[in-house]
């Protein structure tokens, strides 16, 4: 069964000036295990698609399926609790939260998930397994790089095991370097602890990690 | 790390902002607190002041009635309803009286000389004689007179007539009959022949048994008010109750001006609030992305105002009590008023109110927050 599915699904925007269809009768599929790259030129509906795989936003018509859940008719708590337990985000601005520490910051999933015990060593694991430096642990997110804030953020995306990781444009915000390291971790994170990955981004380059490429132009995916 | 402990944190973040609200609340409970007991002391301090004449029965001339004075036939009409208790009658009027050669104005009661031991009670001296010319003191007028030479012994000229000093009275207070602590008494004998004067201007009735009181106000009025109103008869009971009423509606009163000023605070507690709602908008939609509910939010920012209002109401209850013990030592002279549970309720309403006053300050910026749509704040700058 497809981690994420897509089922003619449309997105209508309703505005003063007349409806914007912003998805146009989408059908995708996305295996488990798989790294999927989304791309398209921008007002193509890419930031849409993302909203509703990350279940922030529902369809307005059609069927949309993640982690065997039909999300069109939840509840904004019951939307909540599957972006918590299944989806993890990854960024462009990583979004840390400035007021915690780095291992705050991962352990916070766990803490909404109302895991206390255990936690802290749970969050130090998924931080080391990103390569952070061990000092950096107790920082607060301002005091560290781009390519570390990133690295934190991915390990927060993975602290509550999720289904697959959203990334919206992970490497965006960072030098060509960074972002290559960023990469191979979202690589390794799949190849070798198989997590599906779901990317979007403009960066053409970044079809040599991913398995396929969904492209989508004007509101529908041209393959 | 907790939701509580998120909000703590998120409330350190502006100092200064956050103080300010505190002090907002601190004021608040601190005025609340401090008006409410001195409402209480002023209470508390007629209390103290009034002497228990729980006993006793005022029959006054009605009012509109002619003369305004109680004619000796009246007053037998009285003794006859009243049956054994005991009916004093008194006048009472404002004069100059001079001791040397020093003048001053003071109050001067007149009763029946064989009825003053029973109301009222001397400390040095004796009781005054019917036929002598002898006077008491209050033991206020006695206190602040000396060096008038007003004292036990000295001669005392009203008119032109004089009067020796043969008593100082005890403190009675301020009471519903008559108030001697800084007023003279006389024998009514010499008041009559002075002032060639027949009648009384009120009749004290000392009821043996409480419970009779108001048999015994039945009687007189059935005696004498049978045809028109003539004498108007009260009680003490009645007197009390209506100071009773009075402070305590002075300490709501007072504590009412409190509340307003915090909900003052309340308003700064709001503003503060949606202040840090907007600012971190893009937080907000971070949390609500990576899976926070939106009672989870709103409970984060409910905490926010609680710890708000804890610390103001905690410092403002410390406070409260100093300014009590301040107010009630130095205005109302007996700090043990403070201990007195009506004015610790206050300290504690105060509290109450002001954390009460925080939270509901704090729920529609928690609503705001929780309502926010988390595709738009993640976009917010």
């Amino acid at each position: 069964m497809p981690v994420i599915s897509f089922d003619a699904v449309r997105k209508v925007y309703p505005l003063p000036g007349g409806d914007v269809v912003a998805l146009d009768g989408v059908d995708l599929a996305i295996e488990k295990g798989e790294f999927v790259l989304i791309m398209g030129p921008s007002g193509s509906g890419k930031s849409t698609l993302l909203n509703i795989m990350g279940s922030l936003d529902v369809p307005t018509s059609g069927e949309v399926t993640i982690a065997g859940k039909k999300i069109s008719r939840m509840s904004d708590d019951e939307l909540t609790l599957l972006r918590r337990d299944h989806i993890g985000f990854v960024f462009q601005q990583f979004n840390l939260i400035p007021l915690l520490t780095v291992v705050e910051n991962v352990e916070y999933p766990l803490i909404l998930k109302g895991r206390q015990n255990g936690a802290r060593k749970r969050a130090e694991e998924v931080l080391r397994a990103v390569e952070l430096a061990e000092t950096h642990f107790t920082h607060k997110p301002n005091e560290l790089s781009g390519g570390q804030q990133q690295r934190v953020a991915i390990a927060r995306a993975l602290v509550n095991d999720p289904d697959f990781l959203l990334c919206d444009e992970p490497t965006g915000n960072l030098d060509s370097k960074t972002g290559t390291a960023i990469m191979v971790l979202l690589t390794r994170m799949n190849r070798e602890e198989g997590k599906t990955v779901v990317m979007v981004t403009h960066d053409p380059r970044m079809t040599k990690y991913a398995d396929r490429t969904i492209q989508l132009i004007d509101g529908r995916v041209v393959e | 790390m907790t939701f509580f402990d998120l909000a703590r944190r998120n409330v350190t973040r502006h100092w200064l902002r956050s103080t300010l609200a505190v002090v907002g609340v601190v004021i608040g409970v601190l005025a609340i607190a401090s008006l409410g007991i001195m409402g209480t002391s002023i209470g508390l301090m007629l209390d103290d002041m009034i002497s228990d004449v729980g006993d006793t029965v005022i029959v006054s001339p009605a009012m509109g009635v002619s003369g305004g004075k109680l004619t000796e036939r009246q007053v037998s009409d009285i003794t006859r309803a009243v049956g054994s208790n005991a009916v004093v009658p008194y006048s009472y009027t404002f004069e100059k009286i001079s001791v040397g050669d020093k003048e001053s104005a003071v109050m001067l009661y007149a009763i029946p000389a064989e009825d003053i031991p029973s109301l009222l009670e001397v400390k040095s001296g004796g009781y005054p004689k019917d036929t002598g010319a002898g006077c008491l003191i209050g033991s206020n007028l006695a206190a602040n007179s000396k060096e008038n030479g007003l004292k036990l012994g000295s001669r005392v000229r009203i008119g032109d007539e004089y009067l020796r000093v043969v008593g100082v009275l005890e403190e009675r207070g301020l009471a519903l009959d008559i108030s001697p602590d800084d007023a003279i008494v006389v024998p009514y004998t010499w008041y009559s022949s002075h002032y060639d004067e027949e009648d009384y201007d009120q009749v004290i009735v000392k009821v043996r048994d409480v419970d009779d009181i108001d048999a015994v106000k039945a009687s007189i009025e059935q005696k004498l008010n049978r045809r028109e109103e003539v004498v108007s008869v009260s009680d003490s009971r009645q007197f009390l109750e209506s100071i009773t009423s009075a402070t305590s509606s002075i300490a709501v009163f007072l504590a009412g001006i409190g509340a307003i000023s915090l909900l003052v605070a309340g308003v700064s507690i709001l503003n503060v609030m949606l202040m840090s709602v907007t600012e971190r908008t893009k937080e907000i939609g971070i949390l609500r992305s990576i899976g926070t509910r939106r009672g989870e939010v709103m409970r984060m920012f409910i905490y926010e105002a609680l710890i708000l209002g804890l610390a103001g109401s905690l410092i403002g209850g410390a406070l409260s009590f100093c300014a009590g013990f301040l107010l009630t030592a130095v205005f109302a002279g007996n700090s043990a008023y403070l201990f007195n549970p009506a004015s610790l309720l206050y300290i504690a309403f105060g509290m109450g109110f002001g954390v009460f006053t925080s939270v509901a300050s704090g729920l529609y910026p928690a609503w705001k927050a929780a309502q926010l749509n988390p595709i738009q704040a993640l976009r917010h700058e």
